[in-house]
C-alpha cells in the first residue's frame, strides 16, 4: 500500500538528514539498509496511526530534536551509587571510554557497538536488526528501523555465565539539542545471568533500541531510570526473545520528561519462560509537559509460560499518561499465565490517563487478567495521615509512594529495589521543600 | 483545656444542621465521657474538631489551651496536641505501620521545634508501647490497619496516642469491637496516659468501658446538643433505662 503523501514527505525529510554509517562489515551493511527499506515501507509515526492514537510523534519524528535544558541534579547522589557495577558512560548518546570502566569482566563480553559491527561477530550478527524485524510484526515500529538504521553506538553484550556485577548504561546529557541513537544488543547463554542498568536522560532527544535474546535457562534483569530533565524527549524499545525456563524482568522509573514512549517487545518462545514488565512513573507538567507512554506488546508462544505487565503513574498539573499493553496467546502456548494491570493516580483535574489493554488469545487452556484503574488520592486515608500530625504535602507523598510501591516491588534484587525507593523519597522530600 | 462554645455545624455537600449549638469543657487531668442514640452527632463533633473535610461550621467556637481549633489545619491540631482515635480507623494499603508511626511522630516534634527521633531510639520506644498493648511486630510491619481484625485496628489507635503522648484524647467508640481482655488492655494504655496535663474526652455507648475509665463528667448528646450533664452515675442510668427517661425529661 502506498504511503500518504504526508507521511512519504516525513519520512523522506528525516532520513535525508540521517548520515549513512560508513566502514562496517558486509553483513552489518545489509543489516543496515534492510532497516532503512524497512523504514521506507512503513513510513514514519504520525498521530493519525492507531497506534500512536494516543501519544503525538511529532517531535520524536521531526528532523531536528527539540532544545532541551540540562537538569541541574545540584549534589544529588547519582542512581546506583553504592551498587558494585561495570560502569560504561555516554555523553550525548557517544561511548566515553574515558569516563567508562573497562570492557572486560568474568562471564560475559562486552563490546562497542562500532567495533562489533566490523567484524563477524557470528551472534551479533544473528541478533542485530534481527530481533526489530521480528518485532514488526503484527504492529509496525518505524522508529526503531530507523535506529537500526543509523544508530552507530552502542554496547553488544554476550553473558556466558552469572555476571557478578551488572552492567550499567550511564547516559548522561550535555548538549541542549543533542539528538543521540543508541542501539544495544544483548546474548544471554544457556543458563547464564545479566542485569544491565540504564540511568539517565542521554540527549535532549533520544531513540534508544535494545535487543535481547535470552537462551534456555538464562536471567536478563534490566532496571532503568530516565533522568530528571523536563524537557528531554524519549522513544525507546525493548524486543526480548525469551527461551524454555528463562526469565526477561525490566523495570522503568520515569520522573519528569516532555515526551517519553517505552515500548517493550516481548516473545515467550519456550515453555515455562517468564517475563515480568514493570513500570512506575510521576509526573509533573507544572513548569514544562509531562507526556508518558508504556506500550508493551507480549506474545506467548510456548507453553505454561508466565507474563506479568504493572504498571504505575502518578500524574499532577496537566501531566498525561498512556499505556498501551497486549498479551498475545498463540493457539499451542496452552497454560499461559498472563497479567496485566495499568493504573494512574491522578492528583488534580487537569490531568490524565489513557489506557488500551488487550488480551488476544487462540489458545483454550489459559489464565489471563488485566485492569486498568484511574483514581484521585484517597481523601479519607490523607485526612487519617493529616489527623496524626503529618503535614498534607508529606501525607500525599507517603500515598504516592504506596501506589508506586507495587510497581517497584516488582524488581527482584533488594538492594536495586532500595536504591529506587530510596531515589523516590529523596526527589520527594526536595520537591516539598522547594 | 479544651472549651467548646455554642458550635454549630452543617453538612458541606446539603443543608443539613448536625450539631446544633454543642457547649462543653473538658479540663485538664479530666475525663469527660459522651454517650447518646445514634445519630446524635458524637463522631461528627469529634471529626469538626479534628478538622476533617466536609462539614461547615456556621456558628460558635473551639479552643484547645486557649488556641482556635477551627482555624487551624488537620496537621496543626495535631501538633498542638489533638487526637482522635477514630470510630472508624483508617486502612491504608502500602503505608508500612512503622513509616507511618514515625513519620506522624517526626513530623509532630518538627512541628514543635524538636530533633528527629533515631531510628534507634523508635524503635525502643515503639517496641516498649506495643508491648503493653500486646501488638506484635507483624502488625507493625504490616500496611496501616490492612487486614487488621476490628479489635487489632483499635489497639493500633491507642498505640498512636501512646506514641503521640496528645494532650487532649478523643476516643471515639474505641470499646466497641474489642473483646474483654482487649478493653482491659486499652482501659491500661488510657489510664496509663492519664495525669495533671491530659484531658479526655471518650464517646461510648456502654458502661463496660466506664467500668475501667471511670469519669469525671458524663454527658449525654442528643439531636446535635449536650442536653445533660452529670457524674458517673450518669451513665449507670442509661446502661440501666437506656435514653428514653432522659430525654423525655429535658425535652
Ligand atoms: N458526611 C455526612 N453525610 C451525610 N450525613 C452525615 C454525614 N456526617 C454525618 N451525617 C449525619 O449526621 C448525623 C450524626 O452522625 P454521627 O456520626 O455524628 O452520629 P453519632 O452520634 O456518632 O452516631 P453513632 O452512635 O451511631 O456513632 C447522622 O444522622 C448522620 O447520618
Ligand atoms: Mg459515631
Amino acid at each position: 500500500m502506498a504511503l500518504a503523501q504526508a507521511k512519504l514527505d516525513l519520512t523522506e525529510t528525516r532520513l535525508a538528514e540521517m548520515p549513512a554509517p560508513t566502514g562496517e562489515a558486509g553483513w552489518a551493511g545489509e543489516a543496515r539498509s534492510a532497516a532503512v527499506a524497512r523504514v521506507r515501507a512503513m513510513g514514519l509515526p504520525t498521530r493519525r496511526d492507531e497506534y500512536w492514537k494516543y501519544t503525538d510523534p511529532a517531535t520524536l519524528t521531526q528532523a531536528a530534536a527539540p532544545r532541551a535544558a540540562v537538569f541541574d541534579a545540584d549534589g544529588e547522589v547519582p542512581l546506583y551509587a553504592d551498587i558494585d557495577r561495570l560502569k560504561l558512560v555516554f555523553v550525548d548518546g557517544v561511548f566515553d571510554p574515558d569516563q567508562s570502566d573497562d570492557l572486560a569482566m568474568e562471564g560475559v563480553e562486552i563490546e562497542r557497538l562500532s567495533d562489533a559491527l566490523k567484524k563477524d561477530i557470528h551472534w551479533a550478527r544473528d541478533l542485530f536488526g534481527v530481533l526489530e524485524t521480528r518485532g514488526q510484526d503484527p504492529v509496525e515500529r518505524p522508529l526503531a528501523a530507523l535506529n537500526t538504521g543509523f544508530a552507530t553506538d552502542g554496547i553488544v553484550i554476550r553473558a556466558t555465565a552469572k555476571v557478578a556485577r551488572p552492567i550499567s548504561f550511564v547516559y548522561l546529557h550535555r548538549d541542549e539539542t543533542s539528538d543521540a541513537m543508541l542501539h544495544h544488543v544483548v546474548r544471554v547463554e544457556k543458563g547464564a545471568e545479566v542485569t544491565v542498568l540504564e540511568n539517565g536522560p542521554a540527549a535532549a532527544r533520544f531513540n534508544k533500541c535494545m535487543e535481547i535474546d535470552v537462551a534456555d535457562g538464562g536471567a536478563f534483569h534490566h532496571v532503568r531510570a530516565q533522568g530528571r530533565d523536563h524537557e528531554r524527549r524519549a522513544v525507546t524499545h525493548m524486543f526480548a526473545r525469551v527461551g524454555a525456563g528463562s526469565t526477561y524482568k525490566s523495570f522503568s522509573l520515569t520522573a519528569n520528561g516532555a515526551m517519553t514512549r517505552n515500548e517493550h517487545v516481548i516473545e515467550l518462545t519456550g515453555d515455562d519462560a517468564i517475563a515480568h514488565v514493570a513500570g512506575a512513573a510521576m509526573g509533573d507538567g507544572a513548569n514544562a509537559p509531562f507526556h508518558h507512554d508504556d506500550t508493551v506488546f507480549v506474545t506467548h508462544d510456548a507453553q505454561c509460560c508466565e507474563s506479568r505487565q504493572v504498571f504505575k503513574k502518578v500524574l499532577r498539573n496537566g501531566a498525561e499518561g498512556v499505556f498501551q499493553g497486549k498479551i498475545l496467546v498463540k493457539p499451542d502456548a496452552q497454560k499461559t499465565d498472563g497479567y496485566q494491570i495499568s493504573q494512574a493516580l491522578l492528583l488534580d483535574e487537569d490531568s490524565s490517563f489513557q489506557a488500551k489493554p488487550e488480551l488476544e488469545i487462540y489458545a483454550d487452556d489459559v489464565q489471563c487478567s488485566h485492569g486498568s484503574t484511574t483514581g484521585a488520592i484517597d481523601e479519607t486515608a490523607l485526612y487519617y495521615l493529616r489527623s496524626r500530625g503529618v503535614p498534607a504535602s508529606e501525607a500525599t507523598d507517603l500515598l504516592v509512594l504506596a501506589f508506586l510501591a507495587e510497581a517497584i516491588d516488582e524488581i527482584e534484587d533488594p538492594r536495586l529495589q532500595d536504591d529506587i525507593r530510596s531515589r523516590l523519597e529523596q526527589w520527594l522530600s526536595r520537591r516539598r521543600r522547594s | 483545656m479544651l472549651e467548646i462554645k455554642n458550635l454549630h455545624v452543617k453538612l458541606e455537600e446539603e443543608d443539613k444542621q448536625i450539631l446544633k449549638g454543642v457547649d462543653l469543657t473538658v479540663e485538664a487531668g479530666k475525663v469527660h465521657a459522651i454517650m447518646g442514640p445514634n445519630g446524635s452527632g458524637k463522631s461528627t463533633l469529634s471529626y469538626v474538631l479534628s478538622g476533617r473535610d466536609g462539614y461547615v461550621v456556621t456558628d460558635g467556637t473551639a479552643t484547645l489551651l486557649g488556641e482556635d481549633l477551627l482555624a487551624m489545619e488537620t496537621e496543626e491540631r495535631a501538633a498542638a496536641g489533638l487526637f482522635l482515635a477514630f470510630q472508624y480507623p483508617v486502612e491504608i494499603p502500602g503505608v508500612g505501620n512503622m513509616t507511618f508511626l514515625r513519620t506522624a511522630l517526626n513530623a509532630q516534634r518538627k512541628a514543635r521545634g524538636e530533633d528527629e527521633i533515631s531510628a534507634g531510639d523508635f524503635l525502643k520506644l515503639i517496641r516498649a508501647k506495643a508491648k503493653d498493648l500486646q501488638i506484635d511486630a507483624d502488625m507493625l510491619k504490616r500496611p496501616v490497619n490492612v487486614g487488621f481484625s476490628g479489635g487489632e485496628k483499635k489497639r493500633n489507635e491507642i498505640l498512636q496516642m501512646a506514641l503521640l503522648e496528645p494532650k487532649m484524647c478523643i476516643l471515639d467508640e474505641t470499646d466497641s469491637g474489642l473483646d474483654v481482655d482487649a478493653m482491659k488492655l486499652v482501659s491500661e494504655g488510657v489510664n496509663a496516659l492519664r495525669d495533671e496535663g491530659r484531658g479526655f474526652l471518650v464517646i461510648t455507648h456502654y458502661q463496660r468501658l466506664l467500668d475501667h475509665i471511670h469519669p469525671d463528667v458524663v454527658h449525654i448528646m442528643s439531636d446535635g446538643r449536650i442536653v445533660k450533664t452529670g457524674g458517673p452515675e450518669l451513665a449507670l442510668e442509661v446502661e440501666k433505662n437506656g435514653y428514653a427517661d432522659i430525654l423525655e425529661e429535658v425535652a
